[in-house]
């Protein structure tokens, strides 16, 4: 065919259907996933839900039971991991303990026919790029972890991979470190514009980096989406739960008014939440809300819910309480103080807007 | 070191525990210090009193054609042992960490029997073997014999190290474009190379020493140095048998401290290397 049409766009990184089982366990079942060219893409979940089998799975360290995995375009399924050209960052850094940082760094672009000086030259400039120039010479373990974690990157992006692979590169880092590595790991990102997939089960640094987020649990996908689509508006209970502690409250839909369901809670209480589509009276839905969108002791938006002060938490500018409305249930709110802070025992007023409301369904499922 | 003053029981029950203590260490190191004093001794006797200082008895030894074969008998068993054992070490020790099979665990347990079960049941064991399979009683039963009796501990040794080196490092080197044998050379080999030593020397000392299993595999006419001086004790304590003895405790413990020393010195070299570079 002549002009036209662009060619669909290829993802960089594709999978297709992926299951990987040990035996009887399935650590990953039917996974899909398309990693645009230069995106940051997020696989979060809980330690054992399989987002790590899926970066091996990629990396061609771990075999894939069914479906088919392609790089640049290219189906892996018998691509040694040698020859998949990925960069793969560890948890521990996995620096090679007897051989100097430019040894470290030069290691993948031996096997990869450049030149000397080429490789000189190169290596410096990934040093210069994880801003530990003139490093060449020592060994790692003359280098802090945070170093060391800097040259392992420095490794893995310096023979310029079709993707850079990083399993939880930063929870070996204390705190501070942590955040540093986090803008950094973004920037050289950006700069490179590498492609990039990140494993981490925590959700700060997925909803801080990440282009793209995918939630998983017990080995499946729970909600793919942007870091704003997946907090504002999980999918799922798990997602809600997972992202953030929302509040996940249980309740029946007594009436249905335009876009607005009024749900009586089991707690006794009723709210009125946003719902996209009509749900049938009585349906059995649970109605999500963040902590943050809870105001306490204000009639900010049309729902209003009270009940007796279980804990508070003063943090500042802002307080955590613990509140229960009824049967207790509990629910979290997040709250700036302008107020008194309230104690335990003490009656407090929730008041919220219907928008900041996300309606599950029987099955727990986003009602879209 | 000192007990608390004015305590006259834990005095004496610090004296006593100095009193045992040396005492063991005597009954430890007494008889290999007699051997090696009366190998220097005048005396045509092998016993005190001391009568001079002599080294005839070294002369002796190195005209004795006896002691010379088996010193050169017992040399090469060693020299071959510790290599086979190390080659084979790596590979099972690679095999038992870094890979799953049906039977791991059996395999593993057979590897390590012979360390468990006593030297006399495999002496006679290996013969039995060797006369049902209708084979003659060569040098190389001996040999065979000193390699099963080795690769336990090699194996231990080097399944102990790669236990402590992560797979990550592998992973990382594989990922980064290594073919699995490069990554092998170039990563894992060289991290194991302490354990890889010790096993070299462990391997060494194991078959250089053996006397009992030895007894049983040797082919006719074939002495080892245990085996000679052990028939040389039939006829007499003679001061030749001190030298014999002096040389042999030389070398197997002289062999492991050079071992010890080559090692400290090739990391120490590696160190000012690295300290050099960063100056």
């Amino acid at each position: 065919m002549a002009g036209g049409s662009p060619a669909p766009e290829v993802p960089t990184v594709g999978l297709d259907k992926v299951t990987v089982s040990y035996g009887q366990f399935t650590a990953v079942r039917d996974f899909s996933l398309a990693v645009e060219k230069g995106s940051f893409v997020t696989l979060l979940g809980p330690s054992g839900c399989g987002k790590t089998t899926i970066l091996r799975s990629i990396a061609g360290l771990v075999e894939i039971s069914s479906g088919q995995i392609s790089i640049g375009g290219q189906r892996v399924d018998d691509v040694p991991i040698n020859k998949r050209n990925i960069g793969l960052v560890f948890q521990n850094y996995a620096l090679f303990p007897h051989k100097s940082v430019f040894d470290n760094v030069a290691f993948g672009l031996k096997y990869r026919a450049v030149s000397k000086p080429e490789i000189a030259r190169r290596v410096g400039e990934a040093l210069e790029m994880v801003r530990l120039p003139g490093s060449e010479k020592k060994l790692p373990s003359q280098l802090s972890g945070g170093q060391q974690q800097r040259i392992a990157l420095a490794r893995a992006i310096v023979f310029e991979p079709t993707v850079l692979l990083l399993d939880e590169p930063l929870s070996a880092l204390d705190a501070n470190m942590r955040e540093e590595m986090r803008v950094e790991i973004k920037k050289i990102q950006k700069a490179t514009g590498i492609t990039a997939i990140f494993v981490t089960h925590d959700q700060e640094e997925a909803l801080s980096m990440s282009d793209q987020i995918v939630v998983m649990n017990a080995g499946v996908a729970e909600q793919v989406g942007t870091p704003a689509e997946v907090y504002d508006a999980p999918a799922t209970a798990f997602v809600a739960d997972f992202l953030g502690k929302a509040n996940v409250l249980p309740g029946s839909v007594d009436k249905m008014e335009g876009q607005i369901a009024t749900v009586q809670l089991d707690a006794g209480q009723a709210i009125r939440a946003v719902s996209p589509s009509p749900i049938a009276q009585g349906a059995r839905v649970s109605v999500v809300v963040r902590p943050q969108k809870l105001a306490v002791g204000s009639e900010e938006g049309s729902n209003s819910l009270s009940g007796r002060v279980v804990s508070t938490s003063y943090l500042g500018a802002s307080a955590v309480y613990e509140i229960d409305i009824g049967k207790e249930t509990i629910v979290r709110a997040n709250t700036l103080l302008s107020g008194p802070i309230l104690r335990e025992g003490e009656t407090a007023r929730l008041g919220f807007a219907p928008e900041g409301c996300v309606l599950l369904d029987a099955g727990g499922r986003r009602v879209v | 070191m000192t007990p608390p003053r004015g305590d006259r029981d834990g005095r004496w029950a610090w004296r006593l525990t100095i009193a045992m203590t040396l005492g063991v260490y005597i009954f430890l190191f007494a008889p290999i210090v007699a051997t090696v004093v009366l190998s220097f001794n005048a005396s045509m006797f092998g016993g005190f009193p001391l009568t001079g200082f002599s080294m005839q008895w070294y002369a002796k030894l190195l005209t004795n054609e006896q002691v010379l074969a088996a010193f050169k008998t017992s040399l090469w068993i060693a020299l071959v042992t510790a290599a086979v054992t190390t080659l084979l070490g790596i590979s099972v020790a690679l095999a038992l960490v870094r890979f799953q099979f049906r039977g791991k665990q059996a395999f593993s347990t057979l590897v390590i029997l012979p360390a468990l079960v006593p030297e006399t049941i495999l002496g006679v064991g290996l013969l039995v073997m060797i006369k049902a399979a209708d084979q003659p009683r060569t040098i190389w039963v001996l040999l065979l014999g000193h390699i099963m009796l080795a690769l336990p501990y090699v194996v231990l040794i080097t399944q102990a190290r790669m236990v402590g080196i992560s797979r990550s490092f592998e992973e990382a080197a594989l990922s980064l474009g290594a073919p699995r044998l490069s990554a092998f050379r170039e990563i894992t080999l060289p991290l194991l190379v302490p354990a890889v030593v010790a096993g070299i020397l462990l391997a060494f000392t194991i078959s250089f020493d053996n006397t009992s299993a030895s007894l049983f595999w040797r082919p006719a006419g074939v002495e080892t140095m245990p085996t000679q001086i052990l028939s040389m004790l039939k006829i007499s304590i003679s001061p030749e048998v001190n030298a014999l003895g002096t040389v042999m405790i030389l070398v197997t413990v002289g062999i492991p401290l050079l071992g010890g020393l080559v090692l400290q010195a090739f990391t120490r070299l590696k160190k000012r290397r690295t300290e050099n570079g960063r100056a």
